[in-house]
């Protein structure tokens, strides 16, 4: 399940033949976009000529999807759409395509400001307006940039923490509503065998940057284009981090990461970091001895965090076929709602953004599921556009020096805030 | 030169009964150069399309701003490479890796001769362990990083090497993630490295040591030397110089360009960060910052290309023995 994973960010699965397109791309971005193009490219329908559209997408985990994604493509009659399935590291894969000649003229992701600087993604505020109503606020924010929409949100993938009611109930701890409660409850669940949390391994500090400052009650990036990483809430919540890591309530390092369910599953601890997408397969396992909880606050002056993940579709400003790729973009994903609750629903598991088709949606309306969705509509956030890679490796720097070396935070996130502070320069002037 | 005789003679004979106008020497100059151009040529052709012309074009882009694209327009200077060298997280980098081989190469060495000399003198089955010892270098990094990472060095209890710290009573590290003093991460980088690669260094050396005459251990048996460290010294070292330099600057420019099995088993942490790992993560990814991701895999190519330069200056690359 790990590669269906589709939370957000700038890190997926990446490969080395990935990292030597992108390099390689630099100077042959032509005849790498033409490689990549060919590989895994499928057709919906036989012939192809003028007016066919390129369509990417990251190579979903669920069976299905693939098979759905090609229906879709076959099933619009006003242009050829040639549906491009891209296993590995699709990030950096579309980075170099979208330089190509061969670029697609419709793609998934999520947005990001050099997108748009670059004029990478076109606005789609003409096709968008009928139904922006019926988006959530939060989708539409994360797709706004100076008053223009950008991306039309696929799917949304609340991440949560999951915990197991029976240990809870043998250890008599209840649902931590702060960090505090939560290093006290993993210090009492953690009996030989089993360990209190697992958060994930190698990549628990980037892939949380940004529920641990929404929990902090901090933003990464004020309103005003601000670095926020020196905030005192921030650098106490990285302290507490350090304690909650070095309890010894914390499995440390498991063989899949915190997208993958199977440390959970495997009994190896009480409470896991996941996403919605791993429901089905924890119920699976434990029927419904299992829960579902918010991050918790750090502190008094923090909140409870949700982090929104998800998939994003948008048009490639420089496609030839501009007007067709924003057509095609309008009935897939705004017109045909019974194939978007297909989408969120069939295969995988994950919320539909639209609330209509999110409204009917049987499977999401009980148990555990519902409440994730009651979870990500009360705490929910999402990704800050303005967030570039740079910024994450620098704060997952100071992150992992804090937690694992025990360096002081404020003198790590200092040097975390310069870098933050000369990126958000250079988007922002 | 019995090749050249040979290509020369072809158009030789078809031509015999045709006027002497061009003289045979001539000919045949022009025979081996199209030889020439047919077997080099498609190679050069790849790899100036492969290797220089991206070189060239890095370069360009390395004085640009190059955000999201490949053609820039905004010229720069040298800010990129400014940025890069006063980036603590890449400096930090390549002090890492600096001592990373500076610990890598020589232990390779001395672990690939040692099997090298040992199987040399085997008795019997010196085909099965030089196959055996070699079969890893045919696995890939990043299948042999998954296979360290996932069932050696998994750091949970099942995992192999916490079952045997296990039988002695000791509780299970997390290897590559812990919050503990001591840097386990490193063990498994360089098992996993030296698994990987000394087997083909093993062989280089083997054959580097079946090239040493026999006549002049005798000789120095001769002279008295008795078998063991001192023949070792004395004669199979520098009979293995050639071969011993060649396999030093190979270690140490692999060393530079670690970057499967770091990818692999520790991600995007500062600890033990290769150059590539950080650029790759900053830049030439998904960050698409070809500028800076230039700039910085320049200045890591100078690096190497010095310390090869010196390395080789100071072993005595290319010296006819």
């Amino acid at each position: 399940m790990s590669d269906s994973t589709p939370f957000s960010g700038p890190f997926s699965g990446l490969s080395r033949r990935g990292f030597l397109r992108a390099a390689g791309g630099v100077a042959l971005a032509g005849a790498t976009g033409a490689g990549l193009a060919a590989c895994g490219s499928n057709t919906g329908r036989a012939s192809g000529g003028s007016g066919t559209l390129q369509q990417w997408y990251h190579q979903y985990g669920e069976q299905g999807t693939q098979q759905a994604a090609l229906k879709f493509a076959k099933a619009y009659k006003d242009a050829t759409v040639n549906v491009t399935w891209t296993p590995g590291d699709y990030a950096s894969k579309l980075a170099s395509g979208l330089l190509s000649s061969s670029a697609p003229d419709v793609f998934e992701s999520q947005l990001n400001i050099e997108y748009i600087k670059s004029g990478q993604v076109a606005p789609l505020d003409d096709i968008f307006a009928s139904v922006k109503d019926d988006f959530t606020d939060a989708d539409i924010k994360l797709n706004t940039y100076e008053g223009k929409i950008y991306g039309i949100r696929m799917i949304d993938d609340p991440q949560i923490l999951y915990y197991r009611k029976s240990l809870f109930a043998k250890a008599g701890v209840q649902p931590p509503n702060t960090f505090d409660e939560l290093i006290a409850a993993v210090k009492k669940l953690s009996t030989g065998k089993v360990k209190g949390a697992y958060f994930g391994s190698q990549n628990v500090i980037t892939d949380h940057i940004a529920a641990y400052f929404a929990a902090a009650g901090a933003p990464i990036i004020t309103d005003d284009h601000k670095s926020g990483v020196l905030d005192p809430k921030v650098i106490a919540a990285f302290a507490k981090l350090r304690e909650f890591y070095t309890s010894g309530g914390v499995l440390q390092s498991a063989p899949t990461e915190w997208t993958d369910p199977s440390a959970f599953i495997q009994e190896l601890v009480a409470i896991q970091w996941c996403g919605l997408w791993a429901l089905p397969q924890i119920q699976k396992a434990f029927g419904d001895d299992f829960g579902v909880m918010p991050i918790p606050a750090f502190g008094p002056q923090g909140k409870k965090a949700v982090y929104n993940g998800g998939w994003t579709q948008f048009v490639n400003a420089k496609s030839k076929n501009l007007d067709a790729a924003k057509k095609f973009v309008k009935w897939l994903w705004i017109d045909q709602t019974q194939y978007q609750e297909e989408w969120s629903l069939s295969y995988g598991f994950h919320i539909p953004p639209r609330k209509s088709v999110a409204a009917k949606a049987s499977k999401l309306q009980s148990g555990q599921a519902a409440e994730v969705v009651k979870l990500a509509g009360q705490y929910g956030f999402g990704d800050n556009i303005a967030f570039t890679p740079k910024m994450a490796t620098a704060i997952g720097d100071a992150g992992n020096k804090i937690i694992r070396s025990g360096a002081d935070p404020k003198t790590a996130l200092t040097t975390a805030d310069g870098v933050v502070q000369s990126e958000l320069k250079r988007l922002f002037g | 030169m019995s090749g050249t005789q040979t290509t020369s003679a072809v158009p030789a004979a078809g031509s015999a009964g045709r006027a002497s106008s061009a003289s045979p020497r001539k000919r045949r100059v022009r025979g081996t150069t199209g030889a020439f151009w047919l077997f080099v040529g498609p190679f050069l052709l790849g790899l100036a399309i492969f290797i220089y012309v991206p070189i060239v074009w890095s370069l360009v882009l390395s004085f640009f701003r190059a955000q999201n694209t490949v053609v820039p327009d905004v010229f720069v200077g040298v800010k990129n490479y400014v940025d890069m060298l006063t980036d603590s997280a890449f400096l930090g980098s390549l002090w890492t890796f600096t001592l990373f081989g500076i610990f890598i190469v020589p232990t390779t060495y001395v672990i690939a001769l040692g099997l090298a000399v040992l199987i040399n003198r085997a008795r019997f089955a010196r085909a099965f362990f030089r196959s055996a010892i070699f079969i890893p270098a045919a696995c890939s990094y990043v299948v042999g990083a998954l296979v360290w990472k996932l069932s050696i060095f998994n750091g949970v209890r099942f995992g192999l090497a916490n079952t045997l710290l296990g039988m002695f009573g000791i509780d299970p590290v997390a290897w590559l993630s812990g919050t503990g003093d001591f840097p386990w991460y490193w063990p498994v980088v360089v098992t996993a490295r030296l698994w990987l690669q000394v087997g083909f260094y093993m062989i280089l050396l083997l054959a580097g040591l079946q090239q040493i005459p026999n006549n002049l251990y005798e000789a120095a048996y001769v002279d008295g030397a008795k078998p063991g460290w001192q023949t070792f010294i004395h004669v199979t070292l520098p009979g293995l110089r050639t071969t011993s330099v060649a396999v030093l600057i190979l270690l140490l420019i692999n060393a530079y360009q670690a970057f499967d099995e770091f990818y692999n088993l520790l991600g995007n942490v500062p600890y033990a960060r290769p150059p590539l790992v950080y650029l790759y993560y900053t830049a030439l990814g998904a960050a698409q910052d070809y500028g800076h991701g230039s700039a910085g895999a320049l200045i890591l190519s100078l690096i190497i290309a010095i310390v090869t330069i010196f390395q080789a200056r100071v072993l005595g690359f290319g010296k006819a023995d």
